[in-house]
């Protein structure tokens, strides 16, 4: 027999009684979000016998305005996952990174693999429908957790700060740059919105990699990798703690300390949407020597990538020709009349808000790192500064950015990695590896380009996945393209015509074989919008603006990518320039000169960061810039999409109207490890 | 009458109609919500009658998009689930595996089966609030 009030009571009146005697859990502001209004109408009463502070809403889009307009008015959020208008999952997504708001998922679909992917996605818990009251009684613990994690976080570093400050000296020139660029301020918030976001990601990045809660243990990147190394080792999902410690062997690391950071860990991981498992591939496509100090980086990498799936390694002839194609851009940026950029330029090769400043440095001091494309980049990072924004995420974008100084190098070919989510089940298309380029300075870039054989050939495009970095560096260059992973579904339809676009652009391209033309790609996201940060060049900087929203473009792209890969034709095309704008948002996904030119570009040093994310059915795009300075060439090219001859064409002209030159990099934010 | 109420939802639940989460929902009646559950069951029926009247449309049309079947009855699903109509949830998750599979003539069958027991549910619910006394509306 079943009695009604039995059992119930007790529990309610253990709420009323516990939220009496301690306030805390007792307005608790909770945002429910669910399109059935019968559990909406269930939940807010059972939230409210919780005495929580309740608001509810039946579109996910409503709640995301909600959320966006009052960002410190809900502690916790709690959302169904199937809902018309939105993901559950992207409203995830969204409120993680622009809120960092702990967010519980739930859904009468209790099927492992969306269980998985609510957890996956950093949902903080996942409720299963009918949700029992029992459950929603606990979920202030979310609440405490995370803040607590905040607290350390900011206790942590001091630079946070500073590095907020330089991020806001940044934006602030952005800003003025963007005016004097006249490019449209609705695309630069959107895209400063977008780094922020990144910023944000990369704070958390560091958390994982670099930092460490525990005021007293310092979570260096060799402490983290020796942490990773022993999380891997035992597995994830198995790692306790305690044998993590063993294995760790650090004298002074208490068992609290490993298990607060495998904590953080987790959660990371869990951000990364699966991400982390391509980890692995992607270090040694990259990094052969240094895979254990790239693991963090490329987990943070693998966090942007998730939804990019790898294409396989690139060819060497892609590889040259990936450095042909930046020798050509940089030509293409000399040929506009630009001037070479200014060693000013290169100070600010690495612009992303806040990291600029550091990437400077590093760049500066970074004489010899050139392989630090990888290493730079998340140790030159430190997950501090990007914590501090609060909302700041790194692109691993920057780390690709990152580039030797050391003269003499020449572009560094990268090996695409294929990576799938096996988390969201996407479906990876082949793309082409990173490459990357680097340059040193002008002269060494004439050098180089002599030096490289491949690059004096004509010059070839590399086919690039749209989500592709590139980088321009004034010194270095180090380009990586990825390909995205695309969702299965989308891909498979864009891919198709994708190819298309692409053979015929090949065509074109083989014609004028002369010519080097510059392929952009341009992805219109209505959320992410890239901007060129550079002060210098912002306008001609501005070749792509990513629309993280679209989501179908950004399969495109990706499927783009791996078309050109595959097609050795697109390589044989001497240089090419597309650019798409796809609604409001265009995105520039590379610039490919193929002439022997192998000018350095001159000015632009913009170093988009495009990440995908690529969760399910949504997938985002982040797309960072990174002011780079004029040195860099241009060699990163990103074939991804399908280009339309129209849009070569259209792109040509746009170019001939642009004065500078643009480089873009589409970086598959994941992917890009350096 | 309380004694009335208890023993219609004892049927109830012996039936298989009603489950533990209705209960929960008895919980969280109160003073300040006299209505809470009747006014939950209202709403429920209003909802799902325009899930099922979406649901008999699209098969209806002959052409099964399974895809959009599963997502109707996924929110179905959630709804009853969360009242405690036990019946109709088991029918909502038999209907999803057909779905699944692609069985046409499955969900037709089972989605017939889920009408029924709604129905009955809804009945049964109307009786029960008849027998109780103030009931305001069939819901639906």
């Amino acid at each position: 027999m079943i009695n009604p009030g039995h059992g119930r009571g007790p529990d309610s009146g253990a709420v009323g009684g516990s939220s009496n005697s301690d306030p805390f859990p007792a307005g608790l502001r909770v945002l429910v979000v669910d399109d059935d209004p019968t559990c909406l109408m269930i939940l807010e009463r059972m939230l409210r016998n919780c005495l929580y502070r309740v608001t509810k809403c039946n579109r996910a889009e409503i709640a995301l305005s909600l959320l966006r307009k009052n960002k410190n008015g809900f502690d916790i959020v709690i959302s169904d996952v199937h809902m018309p208008d939105m993901d559950g999952f992207k409203l995830l997504e969204h409120v993680g990174l622009e809120m960092d708001l702990p967010v519980i998922m739930m859904s009468a679909d209790d099927s492992k693999s969306v269980v998985l992917k609510g957890v996956t996605h950093g949902a903080v818990d996942y409720l299963i429908k009918p949700v029992r009251i029992e459950a929603l009684k606990n979920i202030w613990q979310h609440v405490v957790r995370k803040k607590k994690n905040e607290k350390n976080v900011s206790e942590q570093s001091g630079s946070i700060e500073e590095s907020g400050g330089d991020r806001q000296t940044q934006q602030q020139r952005d800003d003025a740059d963007n005016n004097s660029s006249s490019a449209n301020e609705g695309n630069w918030r959107s895209s400063r919105k977008r780094k922020e976001e990144e910023v944000d990601e990369q704070g958390e990045d560091k958390e994982d990699t670099s930092s460490l809660k525990k005021p007293r243990v310092v979570w260096s990147v060799e402490l983290h990798q020796q942490f990773v190394a022993a999380v891997n080792h035992l597995g994830v999902e198995k790692a306790v703690p305690k044998k993590i410690l063993e294995m760790m062997n650090v004298p002074g690391l208490t068992r609290e300390n490993v298990a607060s950071h495998l904590q953080k860990y987790r959660i990371y991981l869990r951000r990364l949407g699966g991400v982390s498992q391509h980890q692995g591939n992607m270090n040694h496509s990259f990094l052969t020597g240094q895979d254990p100090s790239f693991g963090p980086l490329s987990s943070l990498n693998g966090f942007d990538l998730q939804a990019l799936a790898v294409a396989g390694q690139l060819p060497a002839q892609s590889l040259a020709q990936l450095q042909a194609a930046g020798l050509g851009r940089s030509s293409l940026a000399t040929k506009p009349g630009m001037s070479v950029p200014s060693l000013v330029d290169q100070r600010s090769i690495f612009s992303f808000e806040t990291p600029r400043m550091r990437f400077g440095e590093t760049m500066s001091s970074g004489g010899t790192k050139q392989m630090s494309l990888l290493h730079g980049v998340p140790t030159g990072m430190e997950p501090k500064q990007f914590a501090g924004g609060g909302h700041l995420r790194l692109q691993q974008q920057m780390r690709g950015v990152q580039n030797a100084q050391s003269s003499g190098m020449m572009m560094m070919p990268v090996a695409a990695d294929q990576r799938q989510p096996s988390f969201l089940g996407q479906q990876q298309q082949p793309m082409l590896s990173s490459g990357v380029l680097r340059r040193s300075d002008l002269a060494d870039a004439v050098a180089v380009r002599n030096s490289v054989p491949e690059s004096s050939s004509s010059s070839r495009v590399l086919p690039a996945t749209t989500h592709s970095v590139f980088s321009n560096y004034p010194s270095e260059i180090p380009r990586t393209s990825f390909p995205l992973a695309s969702a299965p579904r989308i891909s498979i339809p864009a891919s198709v015509s994708y190819q298309e676009e692409v053979n015929s652009s090949d065509a074109k391209g083989g014609s004028s074989s002369a010519a080097a033309t510059v392929t952009t790609a341009g992805f219109g996201n209505p959320s992410y919008d890239i901007f060129n940060d550079f002060p210098q060049q912002q306008s001609n900087n501005r070749l792509n603006d990513w629309d993280l929203r679209n989501i179908g473009l950004v399969f495109d792209s990706h499927q783009d990518a791996a078309a050109f890969s595959t097609s050795e034709a697109y390589s044989s095309s001497s240089s090419t320039q597309r650019k798409r704008r796809e609604t409001e948002l265009t995105v520039v996904a590379e610039h490919m000169q193929n002439h022997h030119h192998h000018l350095q570009p001159p000015s632009r040093s913009l170093n988009q960061m495009n990440q995908i994310y690529m969760n399910g059915g949504s997938v985002r795009v982040k797309s960072e810039r990174v002011a780079e300075t004029v040195t860099c060439p241009p060699a990163t090219t990103l074939f991804h999409e399908q280009y339309n001859q129209d849009d070569l064409m259209s792109a040509l002209l746009k170019q001939e109207g642009l004065p500078s030159e643009f480089d873009f990099d589409g970086y598959s934010i994941d992917n890009i490890p350096v | 009458m309380q004694r009335q109420v208890a023993l219609i939802k004892q049927s109830l639940f012996d039936q298989g109609y009603l489950d533990d989460q209705f209960m929960e929902l008895e919980e969280l009646q109160d003073d300040a919500n006299p209505n809470f559950v009747e006014e939950v069951a209202t709403l429920y029926f209003k909802d799902s009658a325009r899930l099922i009247n979406n649901i008999d449309q699209a098969l209806e049309r002959g052409s099964f998009d399974f895809s959009r079947l599963d997502s109707y009855m996924h929110q179905f699903k959630g709804s009853s689930t969360s009242i405690g109509a036990s019946k109709v949830k088991t029918e909502c998750t038999t209907f999803r595996e057909y779905c699944r599979v692609g069985n046409a003539e499955g969900c037709l069958r089972t989605f017939q089966q889920l009408k029924k027991e709604h129905a009955t549910w809804q009945d049964r619910r109307g009786l029960g609030r008849q027998h109780v006394g103030p009931s305001k509306e069939r819901d639906k």
